[in-house]
């Protein structure tokens, strides 16, 4: 440990004796010191109108500058609030509607925009700069209950040196994964538990139809499919291409996960390899897009509409993609080299209405659990 | 006892009971219909029964596998005991999202066992049985074996000088001795894996589910609260059952055994035999836990050039984990232990005064108050949770994004040991002793202070210390409240778990070593101030 570091923490023991004393007062029923114990107390913003609190999932993530940017340009500092997956995040902001935990929700994406919509989370508000943002994205433009603020795309991604060992071509599209030279090969996420899991599946619905992607799911499970729960384990110990999986001997050079890894694994590997080590399937794509909205409810209205405006903002779709991972929605926004030069440019993605999928949803899952796992 | 009654209302049975309602209420009334709807569901039957299988399976095999266990600690002295001991107990308290990447380390592809012989466990039952055992090794050696090491060998000695056959003089001596801590530890055991949540998700893969899991899915993935309040009905009626069959087994155990120092008990091993034994288990105890954790520290400094300390010195970069956090990883080992501080304090403050009402007080009502306590043991924190959400959300007690709601939500875990474990010190506390303080004139707080204080200290440090060490590796809770400026410790593992790239999963290795040393070391002080009696975990 540095002295500095040192310094700081002796620095901070005062508050843990704070914070100790606060907890006991709470504990005894003076819950009321709870509101005004400790200095990194966010309250709930009523007393404190220069705080815009931002309520999101887990994988939000920005610079501390940018946030800092924002604070220096309006006056309000932001507070985020994480809680789970995507999934769990939103239902908790729809369990406490009416008096909302925040100002902002962000990472309501469009397989669980019908959802948000019809508990009528949001307020309607247009966001300063929405006519920099494209109109493919743009899926409330009618009412603006929501504001697209990043894309991101589902594919499979396969392990270059596998292919190039076995001298096999890697796999292009839907189609080729059901072929016998790809057998055993394929890793991919749990439907009902996993959002890329999820992706994969609504994308296969798009391309064979409501009556087509359960056959191709069985040719597929005939194929030798791999399920795992969640992305963590498909990615990191079961895919032979990413750094934990090779650490991990993962014998599988397919997995489903983002157009945006191989820049990561470039990103995070020291030191940093010439190409990345990883590729993606370009025709095997599901086009993820995340929204904001201005939460129903929300105490402080002004603030959550600046922070709407500058999440639309070039400064920060800017520093974005290399924080979460996801593409720009804004036209201009410079893609970092990392992107443009290891990414995959994806050109022609597979979409369901998110209408469609919220009717279906249940049901598509039961019978994908049937098909695949039982 | 009105302090440890208000926090449970208002923190666990408010939320709990509001949460349960939301999904059973419709226009004003109670819906018991939907019970039957849900229950007769074969996907639902499925997972009570696998839920049921797997806990039994479990508690078996931890038996089989620790008591020989119990035995050695109890009886023989060897170097390095105590530290083994200490060692033993470090999982107990260890996030189950480093457990589960330990043993899929271990069991899954490329693991030892696929070395040595080939064998990929992962995705199978066995992966979910071998880490509940490693979870909960610790739980009967020290219930069993704090027991068993002050259990008077002479009494069975005694039995042989009156012609007793070996076996026949531990049968009819040593095992009613025992049968109640046995009994006790099984259904912790039990209770601890019938709730199983991180280990199933983790390494049952997508085809093992239990009870835990589904009421975790059917709230915060698909909001069906219905179905999620009559899994929550059912795993309390199993829970209630188990806590009050261990409530029924701690009374047996409180009859009157002639207890002995344990330092008096324990020698060196003698011949080959008693050798043997030892060995086997200190294998045993090399295998099952020491080998999940060395992986653990051996990923962790497996970095890009060869082994090295690059990892950690990553934790301390501000662009660690890439904005994920707003602070560099290394903040969340501080956070951590503040948070496990503050709810030290409360579990201290709300158990203590538990413990000591129970003492004061006998009676129907008042054992059924200690069988509460214990309930938060056993139902999941994502309802806890979301109870939380619908319930604390105006003021004065709109905690819902206040630091506070982490330590409380610990609390209420960390509560029911503080309590076990301070309840039998302060019972045997003779009250003639603070009479008489009280006749030469002591006032009653001057007459706890000295009469009370001294001998329940140490109780109160260990209580500290696992209430210390299960709020540091508690996930559920903290996952639903943490903030990125402030994430604990299992956040920041799954966090960066959570994201692709080489970096960061080294860092989420190194992050959960620092988390097993600072449990390790947690217990080790606790060991040098163990009580002078059995404890209860």
């Amino acid at each position: 440990m540095s002295t500095t570091k040192r310094a700081r923490t002796s620095g901070r023991t005062l508050t843990t004796r704070k914070l100790t004393v606060t907890a006991l007062a709470a504990a005894l029923g003076v819950s009321t010191l709870a509101a005004c114990g400790g200095s990194d107390d966010s309250g709930s913003g009523a007393e404190n109108s220069k705080v815009v609190t931002l309520v999101s999932h887990d994988s939000f993530a920005a610079s501390p500058a940018v946030l800092k940017e924002f604070t220096k340009e309006t006056g309000y500092t932001v507070h985020v609030l994480k809680s789970g997956d995507a999934g769990a995040a939103l239902n908790q902001e729809i369990l406490s509607k009416g008096s909302p935990r925040g100002d902002v929700f962000f990472g309501v994406d469009n397989t669980l925009l019908s959802r948000a919509l019809d508990n009528n989370l949001f307020t309607p508000y247009r966001a300063k700069g929405l006519d920099q943002v494209g109109s493919g994205v743009q899926l409330d433009a009618a009412k603006h209950r929501v504001t697209p603020i990043d894309s991101g795309d589902l594919c499979v991604n396969y392990d270059k040196k596998y292919f190039a060992d076995h001298k096999i071509a890697p796999p292009r599209s839907f189609d080729d994964l059901i072929k016998p030279q790809y057998k055993n090969l394929l890793v991919t996420e749990n439907v009902a538990t996993s959002s890329p899991g999820l992706g994969f599946m609504l994308g296969t619905v798009a391309k064979y139809g409501n009556d087509g992607w359960q056959a191709y799911w069985k040719k597929l499970r005939a194929n030798g499919v791999k399920v795992d729960d969640g992305w963590e384990q498909a990615y990191n110990n079961d895919f032979s291409g990413s750094a934990g999986g090779k650490k991990a001997k993962g014998d599988r050079p397919l997995v489903v996960s983002y157009a945006s890894s191989p820049p990561a694994e470039v990103l995070y590997a020291k030191p940093q390899p010439k190409t990345a080590p990883t590729g993606v399937a370009t025709s095997t794509c599901f086009r993820q897009i995340e929204f904001a909205g201005l939460l129903d409810g929300a105490k402080n209205e002004a603030g959550g509409k600046a922070l709407i405006d500058f999440l639309i903002s070039k400064k920060f779709q800017e520093d974005m993609p290399l924080n979460m991972f996801v593409d720009p929605v804004v036209k201009g926004a410079k893609e970092p080299a990392v992107f443009t030069k290891f990414g995959a440019k994806v050109t022609a993605p597979e979409t369901v209405a998110p209408g469609t999928i919220a009717k279906n949803r249940d049901q598509w899952v039961k019978s994908w659990s049937s098909i695949v796992l039982k | 006892m009105a302090v440890p009654f208000a926090f449970f209302a208002v923190f666990f049975a408010y939320p709990v009971t509001a949460i349960v309602g939301r999904g059973l209420k419709a226009g004003g009334s109670w819906q018991f219909g939907r019970i039957g709807e849900v229950l007769s569901q074969p996907d639902i039957l499925h997972v009570l029964w696998f839920t049921t299988w797997q806990a039994c399976a479990s508690t078996g095999l931890t038996l089989l596998i620790a008591l020989p266990g119990a035995y050695v600690f109890a009886r023989f002295d060897f170097p390095g005991k105590q530290l083994l001991r200490t060692v033993a107990t470090v999982p107990f308290v260890l996030p189950t999202v480093v457990v589960g990447t330990a043993f899929l380390a271990l069991l899954g592809r490329g693991g030892l066992l696929d070395e040595l012989w080939g064998v990929r466990l992962d995705t199978t039952v066995w992966a979910i049985l071998l880490a509940h055992v490693f979870f909960n090794y610790a739980v009967v050696v020290r219930t069993v074996g704090g027991l068993w090491s002050q259990l008077d060998p002479r009494q069975e000695e005694a039995a042989r000088v009156l012609g007793a056959s070996r076996f026949a003089a531990w049968r009819r001596v040593t095992l009613p001795a025992l049968t109640p801590a046995v009994a006790a530890a099984s259904l912790m055991v039990f209770l601890f894996t019938f709730t199983s949540f991180g280990v199933v998700q983790i390494l049952g893969g997508p085809t093992f589910s239990t009870l835990e899991v589904e009421i975790y899915r059917e709230t915060a993935e698909l909001l069906d609260l219905p179905t999620a309040a009559v899994l929550t009905l059912v795993q309390f009626a199993a829970v209630g059952a188990i806590l009050a069959l261990h409530a029924w087994t701690v009374r047996r155990r409180e009859t009157a055994l002639s207890l002995v120092d344990p330092a008096q008990t324990s020698r060196r091993p003698r011949g080959a035999g008693q050798w043997a034994l030892v060995g086997g288990v200190l294998a045993v105890i090399a295998v099952l836990i020491l080998l999940p954790l060395g992986v653990l520290v051996a990923r962790s400094l497996d970095g890009p050039g060869g082994y090295g300390f690059t990892f950690y010195r990553a934790l301390q970069s501000q662009g660690a984990g890439g904005g994920t956090f707003l602070v560099p990883p290394v903040d969340a080992i501080w956070n951590s232990v503040q948070y496990a501080l503050a709810a030290t304090g409360i579990a201290l403050v709300v158990g203590g005064l538990a413990a000591a009402a129970l003492t004061r007080r006998a009676g129907r009502l008042v054992r059924g108050f200690d069988a509460l306590l214990m309930l938060p043991l056993g139902v999941s924190a994502v309802t806890v949770g979301f109870g939380f959400l619908i319930t604390l959300d105006k003021p004065p007690l709109d905690l819902r994004s206040s630091w506070i709601l982490v330590p409380l939500a610990q609390a209420l875990v960390g509560v029911p040991f503080v309590v076990r474990t301070m309840l039998p010190v302060l019972r045997a506390v003779d009250g003639r002793l603070r009479e008489a303080a009280a006749v030469l004139g002591a006032s009653p707080l001057r007459a706890w202070r000295e009469v009370d204080l001294p001998m329940v200290r140490r109780a109160l440090l260990v209580a500290a210390g696992f209430a210390f060490a299960v709020s540091l590796g508690e996930f559920g809770a903290t996952v639903f409240i943490a903030r990125p400026d402030n994430p604990t410790l299992p956040v920041a593992v799954a966090r960066l778990l959570g994201r692709a790239g080489e970096l960061n999963y080294g860092q989420a290795m190194a992050l959960s070593t620092i988390l097993m040393l600072v449990c390790a070391v947690s217990l080790l002080v606790l060991e040098r101030i163990r009580t002078d009696r059995s404890g209860e975990f």
